[in-house]
């Protein structure tokens, strides 16, 4: 496959960045997009340029690392697939295609594709856990049976790779599926409730805080997970943090 | 007597780490706060460590490449946690646990510290519901197991096909909490590039940071080495593409000793190797093989008409199938330890029974389980007399609910439908056994230097079961460091911080520059990748799924060439202070030369089969490993001497005690 690249270069945080064009052929259907830009790198290399950084670590959907806005979308036109997953095969023979970091306010870009996401550290710092110490004397784990369709609820919130593609998709910019994920979890699970209002509370106002937009109820968002976060998680975070909000 | 001392606790076994807890040396909580401790790595070792040391009142400072510490590879851990809880009632113990490890790591693992995580196991699963780690669980509420390799009890937990990533994201959460708190700071894309040893202790790191490129001084009063394997030695691994060996060579380099480099596991189930390009492999969870079932065709003409494309898998009858674990090892059967498959797999490839076009693959086939768990969902929903496609939609059903995201994933890769057709599996490297050599407190042999979870030999031998390595980082993490870290610690309460502009630091960051300026000003003309492939590549033919002694010697010399080659003409674009990944993955490259030569040496060195080192000189007829415990029932720890000089081999005996030394049958 030949294929035409049009990908965002930027030197550092406070550089201005540009679409810079590229060239690459002799690409096989069957290599993930990322090794696609390996290629290019190593050609890059070649001829002594810099390399186009980008962020990856697992290449299997996992970790949560890898971004990118391709052809408009994050992770590329695949649903559920985070970009080192998506495939060339994917692509057509001469296509051109545009490549750019997640935009948001609350990313600035650190060089290329590369962008600063510790706004989301900070916001599961305000509360993203249960406050348990460790010891080796909790209580035993099936003490507290959980039903089935609450652990399975709270499995799939927890799920979210938190790669800011919700973030990327939304016209807000807003990280309420990110952070209704976690709240989402949380509240489906009994070990979660003691800390239910403070943790509701301190999250939002944490996101709030980083510059992000407020959701509109769009749904973007949902679509372009990868790992399928529902809207659903949305409206659990409004309602635990309207019942944070209003308790006595 | 050898300078290796395990300082293993006296009495009987289970009875070990009770005593060494209540004898050993505490801190007490005022004093908590004076000391500083430095942890390498935010995976299920380092943040579980360093979660926990935080909330004891000790200051502690995370580092990771990572931009963030939930990104740490143990996120990809797929199948599951074993722990001793004996919640099925099948007879389940942790001397159980402990026997099986024992064995499945061939003996070659040292007893107490296998006792004692069989011990600890748990109560990790304890802390984990108490974190909120959402368990599968079944309709009773209750938490559920399944099986893993090399045992017969269902004692793995797990969270669908992503245990890792649960657990991960506990440990994140309980260091979150004490981010917040400001007992832990976070570095996060920062590397550790050397460790700082001043009066023989070990007392900071200089560490760089990814996105300025500058190089950083950090103090502290212990340093806890959690950053991982080294299988990306091999260039293609599970591993994710950043894991590297750098923080534990390093130490290394400064005292530490490294203990059975050539344990390394070729894990049996992942995704074939399909073309040049290939920058990673991609594991398929050993839970899979609770359901499926591995074979190759009989004949060789068949095996022709698959890989060409004129027989589909499926239409192959039966009688014409080579079920060969079954075949071979009855009583465990599909389930025998990652070793014994990889080794099985390789043997059917290499006789030319290979089911792709390289020949490098076997079948893992779900047709049967689709077809018993459809005819049981059946029968259990009221339907005693289903037709087939009902019986297969309904198994579809099942196998979908308990691996559905691995079915997706091998989908997005391959683009074939394992629901339909068998996947095509091979074996991959996948864990490092060992590390660096610790004592039974989990330090090296540099004081105040600690080493935890994979990054460590100590507890899984020459190969590791399934569900284990969860286990192994979270028993360090959380429940053994915190406490033995103590004994050492006692003595700092005195010390006061620890300066960073002392001669040693200034010696150790002026090193650690002058390697990246010498990388950075070579140019060559090969790029750090070209490198990296050709080493791989003599080490997966060469030190690989089997060994000999003349591929290991040509080994030796090829990487002293490739090596040799390297310094001379590799190219690292780029600049020192800003972001560069070309030099991030060369300075690794540096290091997993010399790993990959003593890899290859203490291969060498080991002259029997044992575990996943199998050397084809000692083989019994039918193929399996002979192990020779007459002379090598040791670990072997290496003492580095100078980069062009030859390690020195130390040999910790190893005492079994509690557990009869057998020859590991899984028939």
């Amino acid at each position: 496959m030949k294929l035409f690249l049009k990908i965002w270069r930027q030197e550092n945080a406070q550089a201005k960045g540009q679409m810079v064009d590229y060239t690459i052929d002799g690409i096989d259907p069957n290599m993930s997009f990322l090794e696609m830009l390996d290629v290019l790198n190593e050609q890059l290399v070649a001829e002594n340029k810099e390399p186009i950084e980008f962020d990856h670590d697992c290449r299997e959907g996992i970790c949560g690392t890898c971004s990118l806005q391709i052809n408009g979308q994050p992770h590329g036109p695949d649903r559920l697939t985070t970009t080192c997953q998506l495939h060339m095969r994917k692509f057509k023979d001469g296509d051109t295609i545009y490549i750019e970091p997640f935009r948001a306010k609350a990313f600035p870009v650190v060089k290329d594709l590369v962008i600063d996401r510790s706004s989301f550290e900070r916001i599961q710092q305000a509360g993203g856990y249960v406050s348990v110490n460790t010891s080796g004397n909790t209580i035993d784990a099936n003490t507290i049976p959980v039903d089935k369709e609450s652990a399975d609820t709270a499995f799939d919130s927890a799920a979210c790779i938190g790669c800011g593609a919700c973030v990327a998709a939304c016209k807000n910019a807003s990280a309420a599926l990110f952070v209704g994920a976690k709240i989402s979890q949380f509240a489906n699970l009994p070990q979660g409730q003691v800390e239910a209002t403070q943790r509701a509370i301190n999250m939002v106002n944490q996101m709030d805080a980083e510059g992000f937009g407020s959701c509109t109820n769009t749904g973007a968002c949902e679509i372009e997970c990868p790992k399928g976060i529902k809207l659903t998680n949305i409206a659990t975070m409004n309602r635990e943090y309207i019942k944070a909000t209003t308790k006595g | 007597m050898s300078v290796l001392d395990s300082k293993t606790p006296e009495g009987p076994i289970e009875k070990k780490w009770d005593n060494h807890k209540n004898n050993i040396r505490l801190v007490n909580p005022a004093n908590k706060r004076n000391i500083d401790i430095i942890v390498v790595g935010t995976g299920l070792a380092g943040g579980s460590a360093a979660s926990s040391l935080a909330e004891m009142g000790y200051n502690v400072k995370t580092f990771c490449y990572q931009d963030s510490p939930r990104r740490a590879h143990s996120i990809a851990a797929q199948g599951g946690i074993n722990a001793a809880k004996d919640y099925q009632g099948d007879g389940d113990s942790n001397y159980r646990l402990f026997y099986d490890t024992a064995k499945g790591g061939d003996y070659r693992a040292r007893e107490a510290n296998i006792y004692r995580l069989a011990q600890v196991s748990g109560s990790i699963i304890d802390q984990c519901v108490a974190q909120g780690v959402p368990f599968a669980r079944e309709y009773g509420g209750l938490l559920d197991n399944r099986s893993f390799g090399g045992v017969l009890v269902s004692r793995t937990f797990y969270a669908k096909g992503q245990t890792g990533q649960q657990l991960l994201l506990g440990a994140y959460g309980a260091m979150n909490r004490q981010i917040n708190r400001g007992k832990i700071q976070s570095y996060t894309r920062h590397e550790m590039m050397d460790l700082v040893i001043v009066d023989g202790k070990a007392r900071g790191i200089i560490a760089r940071d990814l996105v300025t490129g500058k190089l950083e001084r950090h103090s502290a009063h212990a340093v806890v080495i959690a950053s991982g394997g080294y299988g990306n030695v091999y260039f293609l691994s599970t591993n994710a593409m950043g894991s590297n060996v750098m923080a534990a060579w390093r130490a290394h380099r400064r005292g530490a000793f490294f203990a059975n480099p050539c344990f390394v596991q070729i894990h049996p189930t992942c995704i074939p190797v399909s073309g040049d390009y290939q920058s990673k492999l991609t594991l398929m969870s050993e839970s899979l093989r609770n359901d499926g079932r591995i074979w190759v065709p009989k004949h060789k003409e068949d095996v022709e008409k698959i890989r060409n494309g004129s027989l589909k898998p499926n239409d192959l009858k039966e009688e014409d199938r080579d079920y060969y674990l079954e075949r071979r090892y009855p009583a465990f059967g599909n389930l025998v330890p990652r070793d014994v498959a990889s080794r099985a797999a390789k043997e059917r490839c290499d006789a030319g029974y290979g089911v792709n076009k390289t020949g490098q693959a076997v079948f893992l086939d779900f047709a049967s389980a689709i077809e018993r768990y459809g005819k049981e969902k059946a029968y259990s929903e009221g339907h005693h007399n289903p037709s087939k496609e009902e019986v297969t939609r309904l198994g579809k059903e099942v196998i979908k609910a308990k691996y559905g995201n691995l079915f997706e994933m091998y989908e997005q890769i391959t683009d074939d439908n394992p629901y339909e057709t068998p996947m095509q599996i091979f074996p991959a490297v996948h864990y490092s056994m060992g590390g660096l050599w610790v004592d039974y407190n989990l330090q090296t042999t540099v004081p105040g230097c600690y080493a935890i979870g994979e990054a460590n030999f100590s507890d899984h031998g020459a190969n590791r079961l399934g569900a284990s390595a969860l286990m192994q980082g979270l028993a360090d993490g959380y429940f053994v460091l915190p406490y033995t870290i103590g004994d050492y610690l006692a003595d700092e309460i005195r010390t006061g911080p620890i300066p960073s502009d002392t001669k040693e630091f200034d010696e150790a960051e002026k090193a650690v520059r002058e390697k990246l300026e010498s990388l950075l000003n070579n140019n060559g003309q090969n790029s750090v990748d070209y490198y990296h492939k050709k080493l791989g590549k003599i080490m997966w033919d060469k030190v690989g799924m089997a060994r000999n002694e003349q591929g290991l010697k040509q080994a030796l010399q090829e990487i002293e060439e490739l090596q040799a080659d390297f310094k001379k003409n590799v190219r690292v674009v780029g600049k020192f202070e800003a972001k560069n990944s070309e030099l991030e993955k060369a300075g690794r490259l540096v290091d997993y030369f010399e790993l990959a030569k003593l890899m290859a040496r203490d291969a060498l060195e080991r002259d029997e089969s044992c575990g996943c080192h199998f050397r084809e000189e000692h083989q019994s007829e039918d193929g399996e490993a002979k192990r020779n415990d007459e002379e090598f029932k040791y670990v072997s720890a290496w003492e580095f001497k100078g980069s062009d000089q030859d390690a020195k081999l130390h040999k910790e005996e190893l005492e079994f005690h509690s557990i009869e030394l057998a020859t590991r049958s899984y028939k």
